[in-house]
């Protein structure tokens, strides 16, 4: 079975020279070794792994925000307009399926580790020194892209659900301190949340059920049916085999779309 | 060497003139300067600073004994400005950082300014005292009462001069009227009202009145999940009292009129430059958004200041803007990493000369980039203690791209994100720059030959 090469996208051509050099390089020696379809699907995972990347990384950001002054709105809506944007993208292409394999699901939980580990890295250094910081980078990525195209060429549909980056929150309850502030920033969103008062003028939840509040929910993508809006979208993308995880890629997106319009308001 | 940048006839050189603030290579936090703002006349410089306060300079007068130290700036005022709040509401702080500070003409003694914080905004008298009244009936010198029975001589208390002091009082203090954070305040050519802007909303104060103020942009969704845009900077006209722009972070910047309704969410003009599609990327909204709008002194033009450009606007043209200029293009291909460490989120000032003939903005490393409008050239300069000689010449600096590095010039990769310049401030007459580097302030000066 064969599938169809994807061009990459022309967003990442700035994102060439220095983001996924590694990356590239390694591209090219494929080329000149394998078929052109073999080359056409290894540049898929490099782009989607970069466009990716770049989503658990804004994320992150939205999640990991100093909670005892008040976020900066200009920055939380850029971000998510920019989540919302790879959102829009990666469902239009289709490949949102493709990326919640199990396998990518790993991949996506230890680059989530290793982006949290190069904002810390590169606010303390913020000494202009990016390059480093994105060799480790690269190496995820060369190491992942070899599994993930194992992976995508067989018809592996019967991995298990996906990890949504919920699960990959809780996952990181390790003493690793990066990943211990991760859940306490999460923790302390939560609680910011709980303390608006219900009668203020600018409540934003009055038309909302209180499962908001309730992480339990929250994170096991259970929500109400309040905002399906534009997940009804992913149906179009759903092949028949595939019932399992698409029913995730929809919870998904939902959580994705919970998580940003949530902290948005907040 | 290569000379400075011309502007008119002649070539400036810029050189350095004073600096203030600590050497210590370790920074204090509520030291960073958060706003730099000359006066109406430029005798007076304002900073305001992330502790809440606020340090105000005055140029001394020009001695005919030292023609060379023409007019140094010394500390005239200090005072705390705004302290941290707690909002008990939302269990969230209110940080004291000085977001703006806007000097009102003078119109007696006093001079009054305009600083805020991202809730308040408060008006601060600032009046010199050289007098003192002395010979009281009631207390003695020190100040104590004395009992009335053993009085048995009145005087009349005579005013005698004093040392000059300086004293700061808040006259108004306009609190309560915004959700979201300020980022702009502008006082209008009426001289009797200001605006204030915040993320959503923009609301006109009177100066008299502070326990209600007028919102005149309102651009909160019904459903807060449907936001996808902000209100990023505002500024009245400087010279018709109804008008007044704000910029979005969508790269969009609209005029209002004030005569056509109360509530101005319906533009008089909209500027908007039609997208790149060639540089498009998923950075592109973030690097459009505009973080400073600033009308020129004639009112014709305004200049806006996003993530990697300046750009001048004709108020009579709206799909374009009329000039773009590069600050640093060199940072279109970091624009992965830079969204990483959050630079990409740095808000930029920028400010005209006092002929609108060159405009000025910050960079990294301490950089900042002036561009001549007529002659077209540019200039790139560093604020940095090795450059910090007595009427030392300013050296144009150069960034790198790619290739051979020259000797003078720094790569790209090696420039220092840490040190960024966002607030600077020109003269309204002369050539002096107040460029503030985080918590030291640099003066330059032209070159007097």
């Amino acid at each position: 079975m064969f599938l169809t090469p994807v061009v990459p996208h022309w967003p990442f051509q700035n994102m060439d020279t220095m983001f996924v050099r590694g990356l590239k390089r390694k591209c090219f020696d494929g080329e000149e070794d394998i078929e052109g379809t073999l080359a056409g699907i290894k540049a898929i995972p490099s782009y989607n792994l970069q466009r990716q990347s770049l989503l658990d990384m804004s994320l992150v950001k939205l999640q990991l925000c100093h909670m005892l002054v008040e976020p900066n709105l200009c920055r939380s809506v850029l971000i998510a307009n920019t989540v919302r944007q790879i959102q829009e993208e990666m469902t239009q292409d289709g490949t949102w399926q493709m990326i919640n394999t199990q396998s990518t699901g790993q991949a996506s939980l230890d680059r989530l580790v290793s982006t949290d580990i190069l904002c810390r890295s590169s606010r303390d250094q913020a000494e202009g020194k990016h390059v480093p910081a994105y060799g480790t980078f690269n190496k995820d990525f060369e190491s992942d892209q070899a599994q993930d195209s194992s992976e995508t060429m067989s018809t592996a549909s019967s991995v298990q659900a996906p990890r949504n980056l919920q699960s990959n929150v809780w996952e990181m309850e390790n003493p690793q301190e990066n990943k211990g502030n991760f859940q306490k920033s999460l923790d302390q969103i939560f609680e910011t949340l709980e303390n608006k008062s219900p009668n203020s003028v600018e409540d934003l939840f009055s038309e909302v059920d209180n499962s908001y509040y309730d992480l339990d929910t929250m994170l096991t993508g259970m929500m109400s049916n309040t905002k399906m809006g534009h997940c009804d979208n992913l149906e179009t993308f759903s092949t028949p085999t595939n019932t399992a995880s698409n029913s995730n890629c929809k919870s998904d997106l939902n959580d994705l779309d919970h998580i940003v319009e949530i902290l948005v308001e907040s | 060497m290569t000379p400075g940048f011309g502007s008119l006839i002649q070539d400036v050189l810029w050189c350095f003139s004073q600096v203030k603030g600590t050497i210590d290579t370790g920074v204090t936090e509520s030291d960073i300067i958060s706003t730099v703002e000359f006066n109406h006349t430029g005798e007076l410089l304002a900073t305001g600073d992330k502790g809440g306060r606020v340090v105000i300079f005055q140029r001394e007068q020009e001695s005919k004994n030292q023609p060379h130290r023409r007019g140094e700036y010394n500390v005239y005022s200090t005072f705390q400005s705004h302290e941290p709040e707690f909002d008990y509401l939302k269990s969230l702080e209110i940080e004291e950082k000085i977001n703006k500070i806007r000097w009102l003409p003078q119109q007696n003694a006093a001079y009054f300014l305009l600083s805020t914080n991202d809730k308040t905004v408060k008006l601060w008298k600032v009046s010199e005292r050289d007098k003192r009244p002395e010979g009281y009936n009631l207390k003695d010198e020190d100040g104590r009462l004395r009992d009335p029975s053993m009085i048995t001589v009145l005087r009349v208390p005579v005013l005698r001069p004093m040392d000059l002091m300086v004293e700061a009082t808040p006259r108004r203090v306009f609190a309560n009227a915004h959700t979201y954070h300020i980022n702009s305040i502008s006082v209008n050519s009426d001289y009797e009202t200001y605006m204030s802007a915040d993320d959503l909303r923009i609301n006109l104060w009177n100066f008299e009145i502070t326990n209600q103020s007028f919102n005149i942009v309102d651009i909160k969704p019904a459903n807060m999940e449907e936001l996808t845009e902000v209100i990023t900077a505002a500024e009245f006209h400087p010279h018709h009292c109804n008008t007044f722009v704000y910029s979005s972070s969508k790269g969009t910047i609209r005029l209002c009129d004030m005569r056509a309704a109360a509530l101005c969410d319906r533009h008089a003009k909209f500027f908007e430059e039609p997208e790149d599609p060639s540089n498009r990327s998923f950075f592109s909204e973030i690097i459009s958004s505009i973080s400073d709008v600033k009308f020129s002194h004639s009112g014709r033009y305004i200049m806006t200041r996003d993530y990697l450009t300046v750009k001048v606007w004709d108020l009579n043209m709206e799909n374009r803007p009329i000039e773009t200029y590069q600050v640093h293009d060199y940072l279109r291909s970091k624009l992965c990493s830079l969204y990483e460490n959050d630079c990409i989120f740095d808000k930029f000032e920028c400010v005209w000369n006092g002929s609108d003939s060159v405009i000025m903005t910050g960079s990294y490393n301490n950089f900042f980039r002036m561009f001549d409008r007529n002659t077209k050239r540019d200039v790139t300069l560093e604020a940095s203690r090795e450059n910090s000689k007595p009427r030392a010449i300013l050296k144009p600096r150069k960034v790198c791209v790619g290739g051979k590095r020259r000797k003078d010039e720094i790569s790209v990769d090696s420039l220092d994100f840490s040190k960024k310049i966002l607030h600077t401030a020109w003269h309204p007459s002369e050539n002096i720059i107040a460029v503030a580097a985080t918590n030291n302030l640099y003066i330059f000066q032209d070159k007097v030959n």
